[in-house]
Order: C-alpha cells, then structure tokens, then sequence
C-alpha cells in the first residue's frame, strides 16, 4: 500500500502564485533564466508586466527582489536551489533576512530530484544553511496540496520566507482538507514503537515505509514538520516522549538540517534515542530519481530496514521478533 | 528643479559639506574606530543630494514617493548620518553614538534602526541591486521617484556591480542615477611605487569606459566642485531612457590635508593633536556640538 502521486510541484508554483496575482496586484515574479523549468512561466503568461526577467545573475536578483519590497511589491524569487539559495547567500543575509523585507525565495528542484544534474545543482545542505538564518522562516511542503497552502500562506506572511519546491510529482499525503499552519508539525501516522520525524516530499515515503514496518509489527508514529523554522518544539518533544526512540529521515545531508533541528531540541528538552537518516556529509550525483532515493537510503523500503535495523541494535524493537 | 544655482545657494550647499565633513571627523574621533576617507571624498555629493536634489520629507521618512538614497559603499555610513543629521531626520548630537553600543547609528547602515536609510548596506556590491529594484517597483507603481545609488569605486570590483549594470538598461531605468566615488584609493590595494603608494581601484578613464560599454548614460564631474555637482545632478535626473552612472573624481579623505591622497586614512583613529588639525582645517572650533552650529 503506498501512497498515490500527487501533480507536478512545480506545476503547482506556477498555477498558485498566478492565482495569488490575480487577487493581489503587490506581486511578481523574479526570474534567473529558468522559468521554464520552474515553471515561473506560467505567471509570465498570465502577467508579462509584473514577470520581471533578471538574467543569469542572482545575486543581483536577490538585490533588486529587496529593492522591490521596500516599494510595496512582494516579489517571489524563482529559480533552482542552487542559485536562489546558495549562490546568492550573501545578499539573502544583508538585504532581506537581516531587514525583515517581505521577499519569498522559492527554491525549485529542491532535495534529490534535480532532473540528473549531478552534485553541483543537487543542494545537501540548503535547510541547514537557512534554517541556521536570524529572521528566515524556512517551509518545506510535503505534496501538491501543502504547497499550494504553503504559497497562499506565504502570500498573506510579511516577512522573508524560503520554501523549498520539489520539481517533479510526489506523492500525495494530504486531501484538500488539510490545512497548513506554519510553525506547526502534523502526526500523520499513529504508532507507539518509534517516532519517524519527517519533512518535505520525504515525509509521504517515511509513510509508506510505516506500512512496511507494520506488515512486520513495529508501528511508527510518523510526524511531519513542514516548517523547519519556526520548529514546532513541543510537538517534537512530546512525541519523543511516547515513544522514546526516535528517528529522523529528509532529503538532504542529516547534519544542521531536519535531523540537526530536533537533535538539538531533544539533546535541549528530552534526550532521547535518535537515528538521523539521509545524506551522510556527501554530495550527490547524477542519477534517476528512484536511483537516488535508493543510493541515499530514502525509499520506503531502505527508510523501513533502516528503522528496523537501528530498533533491532537498540533492543527495543518490541515487536519485531514477529516479523515475517 | 531650477536650471541655474544661486551663487548664495552653493555657499550654503559648500557649507553643508563643511558640516558633514566635520560630523565625519566628530563621530570617528568620539568612537575611535571608522571609516574617513571614503565619506570626507562624498560629502560634497552628500551635500548637493541632501540639501537641493533629492525630494524628501525629513519629518515623514517613509513618503512613498520621496526621492531614495542607497549608500551601497555603506563603510562610509558616518557621511549619510551627518547628513541626515544636519538635514532633521535626528538630533546633531546623536552622532556621537556612531558604532556604540545600542546606537541607531551603526557601523554600516541599518535600515531597520534608523528612520530616512532606504537600504541596509555593508557587504559591498549589493546596493546598486536593491537600486534596481526600487527603480522598478517605482515604474511599476506609476511613482515619480528618482533613486541615487552611491558606490565606491574600489566597490566596482565586486561582480554583483556587474550583474547589475547589465540588467539596468535592458529595463530603460533613467530613474536610476548611480554614483562612483571615484576617490583613487581602496583600503589597501595593489602596491605603487613607494612604500606609502597605492595603485587606483580604476585605471583613468576605466570606470567612464567600462559602464558606457554596459548600456549606461555616463556624466563625470569634479566631485568637489559643489556648481559642478549640482549641475551634473540636474542633468543626470533628466531621463533619456537611460540608467545614469555619474563618475565623480574625487580626493579619499578630502578637506584635511594630512587625510588627503593617503590610502592608510581609509580607517584609522585620530590623536588628540590630528582631531585638533582637523577640525582647525575645517574652520570648526572644537567646543561645539557634533556637526557644527545647525
């Protein structure tokens, strides 16, 4: 049983923050050249005159998408994570993390999923890095359904905002009526055995990888934490405390990240049992999607050994001596 | 704006200038750390912006449509404060918190402390960005606002610089008025001849060059000769469909003569006995208040 696919994420940025437009005449769209593959192009169709063209250049982008929210506009950036993170880090910092300007930097083909580009486009490291940022509050949806939210909410937010946007379909974890609150962290699976703490498009795969480890008797408790800043802090500790033994899995290098974030909070709160999966302080490669799931450990089926496994070497896999 | 400045309008302006140099020297001295060359080589420009070009509202900072300033060479925040200090948008006297603790008048400019800064500015390169895009959000708002964007011209080594100046004629920002501080000197730089000489950021003429080839409408003037700057300022706010790159020669720590030409004044404290010459140069005597008599 797993879950079903949702659309296109990008297709889903395109359409939302198009739709955004046509209620708030404040926004508009910032492009470094990939607007056809973040499918920023879709607002260009809709609105060529707020669809503003900035060329290869993004630190420059990040400055003018500054200039801009001083004026009144709230410009969403777009491009991949590469170049809307990363490469322009340092204007994030000066002009709009440290002034509280209200920009939203959208990072496209986000996590693994970069349509074989190899390491230099694949970001391990880009909610480490801006979760890390005084003022950044960093979003990391799940599925179509919570990135629409996600964009609606970020519209309405006055204040810088990363959210990071996968490129291609994912599958689906949340009907239409789900709602996203930001800040706030959703048990999307019950269970008693051990907590599995997930974000972004990982999260619907760390579920299929709880039916898995049901059909062999542990039942995980699966939480999603769409806002990696601000950190749903009590919702982390508490359900650490039910199941005392838990394991963090994402799309990205384990260190400073989703697994970072609630090491620290439970090492702070309520030490715990904890397993990190995902990238071990590597850089990635070009390869298929299902290829690279496989290669890092984030398919369900290597989520749900790896839990397994870990269980077993703690001893406290109560139940999976009835497994098989 | 009128086509012709009064011969009393410039000695006022010419004194404006005196002032902020002398709230320059003032703030540095009372702190014992920032910068002196790059905002003595400004003050003139500061002057003519702050006192007869830019429309503003000292008293509502926030008018949506005034005139912007972006001090993208932000090391040299001590010049923007004395002029807006001498201008009304906070008391002469607060120049002397410059870079203490709990000031509003930080070490680079903080937008988000002190009311008239249209732009944080520090990590050099990025205010002729932000230029850009309040020249943009202007147009796109049917706003009638010109944005001057102050750079330094060690500062046009930064690739960002370059991004920009590519971007901003594909766009036809003639309300984009950018202004090279073309002082000669950066901090440290490429060795000269002797042991106190430094090579400029820019070969002459390199900067005229360099932007005309981007797309801009490049002016140059003597940036210490105050009719000569209000005149260029004039003729820069009057758009061709152009953005505009003023390059203004200037002298790095520009009305005290020992300051003057040296690169080591980029930043560096003053004795006792230089904050005396200093102030004897600028015609002030040392007992008034930060910035002169108002």
């Amino acid at each position: 049983m797993t879950l079903p696919m949702g659309r296109a994420m990008r297709e889903v940025f395109g359409e939302t923050v198009t739709e955004l437009a046509s209620r708030d005449p404040r926004i508009v769209m910032l492009d470094a050249d990939t607007g056809s593959s973040t499918k920023a192009d879709i607002f260009q169709k809709a609105y060529p005159e707020r669809y503003l063209q900035m060329g290869i250049a993004e630190q420059n982008m990040l400055g003018v998408a500054a200039g801009l929210a001083t004026t009144g506009f709230v410009p969403f950036v777009s491009t991949f994570v590469a170049f809307a993170v990363v490469r322009p880090l340092d204007q994030i910092r000066v002009l709009i993390a440290q002034t509280g300007l209200n920009v939203k930097i959208c990072g496209g083909y986000a996590g693994l999923f970069t349509g074989v580009t190899g390491k230099t486009h694949l970001i391990v490291d880009d909610l480490s890095i801006m979760r890390a940022m005084p003022g950044m509050v960093t979003v990391v949806p799940a599925d179509d359904v919570e990135a629409a939210q996600v964009l609606r909410w970020a519209a309405g937010y006055d204040g810088p905002v990363y959210i990071r946007l996968v490129r291609d379909a994912t599958q689906r974890l949340f009907d239409e009526a789900y709602s996203f609150a930001p800040g706030r962290a959703v048990a999307v699976r019950d269970g008693g055995d051990v907590t599995l703490i997930s974000t972004g498009a990982q999260t619907p795969r760390v579920v299929d990888a709880a039916d898995l480890l049901a059909a062999r008797g542990i039942q995980a408790h699966v939480l999603h934490v769409p806002t990696l800043k601000p950190l749903d802090v009590p919702a982390i500790v508490a359900a650490a405390d039910r199941t005392r033994i838990v394991v963090t899995v994402e799309e990205g290098t384990v260190i400073g990240g989703l697994g970072g974030a609630v090491a620290e909070t439970l090492s702070e709160y309520s030490p715990t049992v904890l397993k990190r999966l995902g990238m071990q302080d590597v850089y990635g490669e070009s390869a298929t999607n299902s290829e690279l799931l496989e290669l890092y450990g984030l398919s369900a089926a290597r989520v749900a050994d790896q839990v397994q496994a870990f269980l077993e070497t703690r001893g406290t896999a109560g139940h999976a001596s009835h497994a098989g | 704006m009128a086509a012709t400045t009064s011969a009393a309008d410039l000695a006022r302006l010419e004194d404006v200038a005196r002032r902020i140099r002398v709230g320059v020297i003032r703030g540095v001295n009372e702190a014992k750390a920032g910068h002196l060359g790059g905002p003595l080589s400004a003050a003139d420009i500061l002057a003519a912006l702050y006192f007869h070009i830019m429309r503003i509202r000292p008293d509502e900072p926030d008018w949506p449509d005034r005139d912007r300033f972006i001090l993208s060479k932000g090391h040299s925040s001590i010049g923007l404060y004395a002029a807006l200090a001498l201008r009304g948008y906070f008391p002469l006297e607060e120049l002397l918190t410059f870079d203490s603790l709990g000031s509003r008048l930080q070490g680079h400019p903080d937008m988000t402390r002190l009311p008239g800064l249209d732009m944080s500015t520090g990590s050099l390169g990025m205010g002729i960005s932000a230029g850009i895009g309040i020249a943009l959000g202007s147009r796109l708002a049917g706003r009638d606002v010109r944005t001057f964007v102050m750079l330094g011209d060690g500062e046009c080594q930064e690739g960002e610089v370059w991004e920009a100046a590519f971007l901003a004629p594909r766009y036809g920002l003639d309300n984009l008025i950018a202004i090279v501080d073309h002082n000669k000197l950066q901090q440290y730089g490429w060795q000269g001849d002797g042991p106190d000489d430094r090579l400029p950021p820019a070969w002459p003429g390199e900067l005229v060059a360099k932007w005309s080839a981007f797309g801009w409408r490049v002016l140059e003037v003597d940036g210490h000769d105050m009719a000569a700057v209000v005149r260029v300022l004039e003729e820069a706010t009057v758009g061709d469909g152009r953005p505009v790159a003023i390059v203004a020669n200037t002298i790095k720590g520009r009305g005290v003569s020992f300051m003057e030409g040296r690169y080591y004044w980029h930043t560096r404290p003053l004795t006792a006995e230089e904050f005396a010459t200093a102030m004897a140069e600028l015609g002030e005597p040392i007992t008034t208040t930060a910035g002169g008599p108002a």
